[in-house]
């Protein structure tokens, strides 16, 4: 039997956990040619990790970030999803080492179209994956290259990435909601 | 009764008219072709969204330019088109509109997008269809062309960035227009300030006023102040004679020329459906000129279509 | 065939009556209301406590579709509908095909309905051959062959050479024409009464002017000539006001309204619901109000049913390409009791409207016929029992014509059909 996510009491917080992401990316980015790697950030929580990380990493180019709505694959059951800002990636990502960040790594079908949606814009050099916490319950063959927390156990509900005016994040966890 | 447009939890599931739908419904429908609109710029012009679907092009009435971009937006959104131009002598050999549909639905149509002579034929297809199927309107009859509606919506916005204080005038034939009257309830409902039709009695219905909108035989009159200037392009094929003596002298009194697009405001947009008649309801100098947004109409009708097609094969059946 | 009728509450028009009593028939006529004639002995009896019986409804206009259309409808299955509709007595409008204007046809016609010996049927005759407005018919043959007026169905004569001599020509008879008022030009290109609703579905209208410029054209040859006048299927308030102030001056003019105009408008027709078209178009709440009004005070002699058999094939169209016809025989009664009770009309009045009212138009138009629509003493015992409080549901079980198409379909009505008698015989009993 499945637990709610919320008697997972010991996660730190969301601030901390951004910090270790930071360390993570760092070393990850190290021995690649800095002026070539673009952050793109997974709208919205992603898109938020993404920016700060951008400012505190000075990277050189831009960042992108992707609405993902056209290339999952749920449309036929849940139809067109509501999020309006559209993609945005304003660079060219042939040759370049694109690194995808994200909140949450669940399933791992968000990341399957975001790299379809990525390919379209043209053929990267290399593509790594950065998140936050990482669920560890794959429907598919998708793994990060650094997730600042791990959940072990298999867990219902969903974790929230929430970011105040002033920009400090928090998490927040939502307990199932039956399907509609 | 409910609207046919919407299933039965409330979502759009066919377009067929303008008229009815809520604020909210139109405003999603521009905010989803926004989303669509950056993917013109991309090398890889396409999504997935709509892989597998299969879209049919019915079109009873000839239109190129109409036909291909739904083409282009159906395909944009990695669905099958399939293009049906079924001239009426070939239907008046026998097979009947039902009929026809009929048959297409047995070949797994997703959507039908159908324009023809008669008004209300889409709502007639709408009833025969089953649930998860779609039909969106190209232009029925005078009736209704809700995607040009929007697509000018999308435009104003665009430019104008709020609809609430705007006067937009729609000028030329609105008696045999489809194009006027979806305008007019598009823009009623998204609540522009006023919106005025000029044209010569013999080109304006009747029940204008219920409409909401302030009839004008004068372009001196009813261009001044306007925000906003649709042309409506004179249709030569559906006027059965005896509406105006000439184009010439339309032309010279409802022409839009450099000298009356100068009642207007000097910020006006001046918007055509296309395909333009020069010398005839407008002037070249004008329709090339900087208040054109002609062609801007023309890009943003592709992502207009895309989320009208989106959003209805959404649609839980 | 002798019947006596217990009981009853005997709503008669026609005599002003409305009580309850007995009624005995005998030899096709009414013997003997309230005391029993001497010596009479009753094939049947029926004892028809609480309902009404009344004289059987006069119907100024049924397209029965034959000859000439009957895979549209045939004169049995259409005569059912009639009879279930409490309906005795039918005028036919000669637009058949081929078209009522030959002798041989009507006697075909008249035969027929003889042979099915169930309600009465009035022919109509063609004005002109063909109906084509050219040449005016032999109405003097066709009047001995059993025509009891002429007209021209929804084809309206453009020549007023021919109008005027038809008008003359009909006056030397004393025949009566029956003419709807349409414009030729203005009638022609539209499907929808101008105005707000049409302008918004797109749909081409009929202005009002169509209706009210060919009464201004009827009246002014009518002072002329003198010939009575039938106007057939008055539907605007402006086209009324014009019948009334003829009336007021003293020309010889009937005219009925149809079911459909006395209750519905134009924006009724919804989504494009092919049921709504009609000919002439269904106008606004105003011209409504206007018709029911004038039926209430007579100035509309009768209310009809406008009966036009339409297949499905001819309804499953867009809309300006639908066939214009409902079905209304099996509801006339019922919309005219539907009526009363809406608008508080006495029943007796409302009843008239189809009973007494269009039975003087026919009196007045064909003079050597025996008087219909009413229930006295010596009268022809046409009647029918009703239910008056029992409703019934309008759908494709229920209505017995081969067309189903009428825009009162899945509506609940008033005033439910019994039986049917005709010549003092039963013709019909619904299955209760």
């Amino acid at each position: 039997m499945t637990q709610s996510l919320d008697r997972l009491v010991d996660m730190p917080t969301a601030e901390a956990l951004y910090l270790k992401l930071l360390e993570g990316v760092r070393t990850l980015i190290k021995d690649l040619p800095q002026e070539q790697v673009h952050l793109v950030g997974i709208l919205s929580g992603g898109a938020w990790l993404a920016e700060r990380l951008q400012q505190d990493l000075k990277l050189p180019g831009a960042m992108g970030s992707l609405n993902i709505s056209f290339y999952r694959d749920d449309f036929d059951r849940i139809g067109l999803h509501n999020q309006v800002t559209p993609s945005e990636i304003a660079f060219d990502v042939v040759d370049r080492h694109l690194i995808v960040v994200d909140d949450v790594l669940y399933t791992g079908r968000t990341i399957r179209a975001a790299m379809n949606e990525l390919f379209d814009y043209g053929r990267p050099a290399s593509v790594k994956l950065v998140v936050l916490i990482d669920r560890q319950e794959r429907q598919l063959p998708i793994c990060a290259d650094f997730s600042a927390w791990q959940i072990a156990e298999a867990s219902t509900g969903s974790v929230v990435l929430a970011k105040t005016e002033q920009g400090t994040f928090s998490l927040h966890i939502e307990p199932e909601t039956p399907d509609a | 009764m409910r609207n046919p447009q919407l299933n039965k939890h409330g979502e759009l599931t066919h377009l067929i008219s303008t008229e009815g739908l809520s604020r909210d419904i139109l405003q999603h429908i521009l905010d989803t072709a926004q989303t669509f609109v950056p993917l013109a710029e991309r090398d890889v012009k396409k999504v997935p969204l709509l892989r597998g679907k299969s879209v049919f092009n019915l079109f009873f009435e000839n239109s190129t330019r109409t036909r291909t971009t739904f083409e282009i937006a159906a395909t944009r959104l990695s669905a099958d088109v399939f293009n049906l131009n079924i001239n009426v002598s070939s239907a008046a050999k026998g097979e009947t509109l039902l009929d026809t549909i009929a048959n297409l639905s047995a070949m797994q149509a997703d959507i039908f997008v159908v324009r023809h002579e008669s008004s209300g034929a889409p709502y007639l297809i709408a009833r025969h269809v089953s649930p998860d199927v779609h039909v969106i309107n190209a232009g029925d009859g005078r009736h209704a062309h809700p995607t040009q509606a929007l697509l000018d919506m999308y435009t104003i916005r665009h430019f104008k960035k709020s609809f609430s204080n705007l006067t937009v005038a729609i000028v030329g034939d609105v008696l045999h227009s489809r194009v006027a009257r979806s305008n007019i309830h598009a823009l009623t409902t998204l609540g522009v300030a006023e919106v005025r039709a000029i044209a010569p009695l013999t080109l304006l219905p009747s029940g204008l006023a219920e409409m909401g909108v302030k009839t004008y035989t004068d372009m001196a009159q009813g261009l001044k102040d306007v925000d906003v200037i649709i042309m409506l392009r004179l249709q030569n094929e559906r006027m059965r004679g005896a509406l105006l003596p000439s184009s010439h002298e339309y032309f010279k009194h409802f022409g839009l020329t450099q000298e009356k697009l100068a009642y207007a405001k000097p910020d006006a947009l001046v918007m055509h459906p296309g395909p333009m008649n020069r010398g005839v309801e407008i002037e070249s100098a004008v329709a090339d000129g900087p208040q054109s947004v002609i062609l801007n109409q023309v890009t943003f009708g592709i992502a207009v279509r895309m989320a009208v097609m989106s959003i209805v094969a959404g649609a839980s059946s | 065939m002798r019947l006596h009728l217990k009981n009853a509450r005997l709503i008669d028009p026609a005599a002003s009556v409305d009580r309850v009593t007995d009624i005995w028939m005998a030899g096709g006529r009414v013997a003997s209301i309230d005391h029993a004639p001497d010596a009479f002995t009753a094939d049947r009896v029926l004892d028809v406590a609480g309902k009404v019986v009344m004289p059987g409804l006069v119907d100024l206009s049924a397209q029965l579709r034959e000859p000439g259309f009957e895979y549209r409808a045939t004169l049995e299955s259409e005569l059912r509908a009639a009879m279930a509709g409490g309906i005795t007595s039918l005028v036919l409008p000669p637009d058949t095909d081929p078209p009522l204007d030959e002798p041989g046809l009507v006697e075909m016609l008249k035969h027929r309905a003889r042979q099915l010996d169930q309600v009465n049927i009035y022919p109509l005759g063609a004005m002109t051959v063909g109906l084509k407005g050219e040449t005016i018919t032999e109405m003097a043959e066709l009047t001995e062959a059993g025509c009891v007026g002429f007209a021209q169905a929804d084809r309206p004569v453009s020549d007023t050479r021919v109008l005027l001599r038809a008008m003359q020509y009909a006056k030397s008879f004393g025949y009566t024409l029956w003419l709807r008022p349409l414009d030729p030009w203005l009638a022609r290109s539209g499907v929808a009464a101008s105005g707000a609703y049409a302008s918004r579905l797109g749909l081409p209208g009929v202005p009002q002017q169509s209706e009210t410029i060919a009464l201004h054209t009827l009246f002014e040859l009518q002072r002329a000539v003198g010939v009575g006048l039938h106007i057939c299927r008055v539907s605007s308030a402006g086209g009324l006001a014009l019948i009334q102030q003829a009336k007021a001056e003293g020309l010889p003019v009937t005219c009925d309204v149809s079911i459909n105009h006395a209750h519905l408008t134009d924006v009724d027709i919804g989504y494009y619901d092919t049921h709504y078209r009609l000919d002439p178009p269904l106008r606004g709440q105003r011209d409504r109000e206007a018709l029911r009004m004038g039926l209430a005070q007579g100035t509309i002699d009768a209310l009809c049913s406008d009966h036009t058999p339409v297949d499905d094939d001819g309804k499953q169209l867009p809309f300006a390409e639908a066939e214009a016809g409902a079905t209304g025989l099996e509801l006339l009664l019922s919309l005219a009791v539907k009526w009363a009770l809406e608008d508080k009309v006495p029943l007796l009045d409302a009843l008239a409207r189809v009973t007494q009212g269009p039975a003087r138009v026919l009196a007045l138009s064909a003079p050597a016929m025996p008087p219909i629509g009413g229930l006295s003493v010596g009268s022809p015992a046409d009647f029918c029992v009703v239910d008056l409080d029992a409703y019934w549901t309008v759908d494709r079980q229920s209505l017995l014509s081969q067309s189903q198409h009428t825009p009162f379909l899945g509506m609940e009505l008033p005033a439910k059909v019994l039986a049917t008698g005709v010549r003092g015989r039963i013709i019909w009993e619904s299955a209760r």
